[in-house]
């Protein structure tokens, strides 16, 4: 793979927090055009790889390349967007799906975060994307669990990220929604989006990622979903026996 | 007597016009900062500021400087040292909160019994408003109207930090900074409220109108204007009533304010049962 094709890539990167180590000697290379699933115990180290991505713990050795810049570089310009746990949300906050969006241009906006004229444009071409522009004055505890994500997304789009990294995105959604939420993800990747999740959703995986990185403090495997998603990798990386999944 | 007369003939009187500009002032300054504090679930940490800026206000006395900025620094005191008890024990935070706050308070309890007489104690502790000097009503209405408009100007900004600090950090945003500009915030309208409710009441200030408000509404713009009307309406009922009634004007815009909070809860209640209770029959 050439440097130019890499879209994330930590080497040797070890994050301690205090005395506990979070991650050690964690490398990976994940490419562009990409929908990689992380997968890993609660604990393993998932959270911290996504902190690390955004910039938002500083390993104590070990780079972190995020579009070819640094992660302080890469949050100025906005590569990664977040889209958080549901429970870690306050719905009931007084902000309407369209303001949540509008904050993915806060970035880009002058000290007072007023938006232009470009900021109303892309979050309406945001909201379109994501199906959710009849839906852009209801404040956000008024949607559906679905609803609630693609919100999320769309505010990920209207930052102009190239990455969106999700967790548990599929957490308290029903087959049929968590299905066409996939069917948008996979879209954007389509679109040239770089998407990755952390799940615990094992069964869907291989119909969902084509790629899939293991961790357990470090990143134990990472590659096409064909090659890593196997029972003896993923069964180590979970310490134990999975009769549930059905493997390549 | 006529209304416009109710009104006017009061402020006739220079304490009373002080009284009245300073009390709206205070009120309007606590009800913008209410809506973030409720929204980001610091009702506590605003009630421990507030007690915790007492020994700054006795030392500021006894030092002769403004006791504005003797406040300030123990109030920015009280932050620090709970920040860093937090950060580096198994304690939980509410209870590191009320060990703080209740320190620092004992110790201008201390302070207070052998400098100060009991009267102004109960002017630090309940506020008198009606007693302000010139000097002080200038200090609290340039104060607080300058934390009103800056808090105002940067609202976007403090609504993502309370909204979804990470999202915020993500995007290379100050967060660190913004968390501290806004406890900086916090703390000077706690000072320059203290003088008119007092320290003991300064914290109903900061949670009561934005906690009716966000009863009343979806939008954090209307949040922020019904908070504000509140405030003005419970803030002019309470020098009013001292006026008239003599009774503390600190103690009358607290008590206005809750009940003006039980009058929207009820009313919200009972028409969210009759609302259910004509589904149900309907269904």
């Amino acid at each position: 793979m050439q440097t130019k094709d890499i879209a994330i890539s930590l080497k040797n990167v070890n994050v301690r927090y205090n005395n506990n180590i979070a991650l050690k000697d964690a490398s990976i290379d994940i490419a562009y055009h990409t929908f990689t699933g992380v997968i890993g115990m609660n604990g393993a180290g998932k959270s911290t790889l996504f902190k690390a991505i955004m910039g938002l713990v500083t390993p104590q050795t070990g780079t972190v390349t995020i579009c070819g810049d640094d992660t302080h570089t890469a949050q100025k310009h906005g590569h990664v967007a977040y889209v958080p746990q549901s429970e870690l949300v306050d719905w009931d906050f007084p902000v309407s799906v369209y303001e949540v969006v509008m904050m993915g241009r806060v970035g880009t906006q002058n000290i007072f975060k007023t938006a232009s004229a470009v900021d109303h444009e892309t979050v309406a071409t945001a909201l379109e994307r994501v199906n959710m522009t009849q839906f852009k004055n209801r404040q956000i505890g008024e949607l559906s669990g679905g609803q609630k994500k693609r919100v999320f997304v769309a505010r990920a789009l209207a930052q102009g990220a190239d990455i969106l990294l999700l967790d548990e995105p599929f957490a308290g959604l029903d087959a049929t929604t968590e299905k066409s939420l996939i069917a948008l993800l996979i879209s954007l990747k389509e679109a040239g989006k770089t998407i990755i999740l952390a799940t615990h959703d094992l069964l869907s995986l291989p119909d969902t990622c084509d790629h899939v990185a293991l961790v357990k403090s470090t990143i134990i495997a990472y590659g096409p979903t064909k090659e890593v998603f196997t029972r003896e990798l993923v069964e180590k990386t979970f310490d134990g026996v999975l009769n549930h999944v059905k493997f390549n | 007597m006529d209304i416009l007369n109710f009104i006017l003939e009061p402020l006739q009187y220079a304490f009373m016009f002080k009284a009245v500009v300073v009390s709206t002032v205070v009120g309007v300054a606590c009800a913008i900062l209410s809506c973030f504090l409720v929204l980001k679930g610091w009702s506590l940490l605003g009630d421990a500021i507030s007690h915790a800026v007492l020994p700054g206000v006795v030392l500021a006395y006894m030092l002769g400087i403004p006791f504005g900025l003797g406040a300030f620094v123990f109030a920015m005191l009280a932050v620090i040292l709970i920040g860093y008890i937090k950060n580096n024990t198994k304690i939980k935070e509410d209870a590191v909160m009320g060990i703080v706050f209740t320190t620092l308070f004992a110790l201008g309890l201390m302070l207070i019994s052998k400098i100060i007489s009991s009267v102004d104690l109960t002017h630090v502790l309940f506020g008198e408003v009606l007693g302000i000097s010139d000097n002080d009503a200038w200090y609290t209405f340039i104060i607080l109207a300058l934390v009103s408009v800056v808090v105002l100007m940067f609202r976007r900004t403090f609504l993502l930090f309370c909204f979804d600090p990470t999202h915020a950090q993500s995007l290379g945003l100050p967060v660190r900074f913004i968390h501290y500009a806004f406890l900086a915030l916090l703390a000077v309208t706690i000072t320059g409220s203290i003088q008119t409710v007092g320290i003991i009441l300064v914290i109903a200030m900061l949670i009561t109108p934005g906690s009716t408000a966000f009863l009343l509404t979806k939008r954090f713009s209307s949040m922020l204007q019904i908070a504000i009307g509140i405030s003005i309406l419970s803030s002019l009922i309470g020098a009013y009533s001292s006026y008239y009634f003599n009774i503390a004007t600190g103690g009358t815009i607290v008590f206005v304010q809750g009940c003006i909070f039980l009058t929207v809860f009820t009313y919200q209640t009972i028409a969210t049962n009759h609302k259910n209770r004509r589904q149900l029959k309907l269904g």
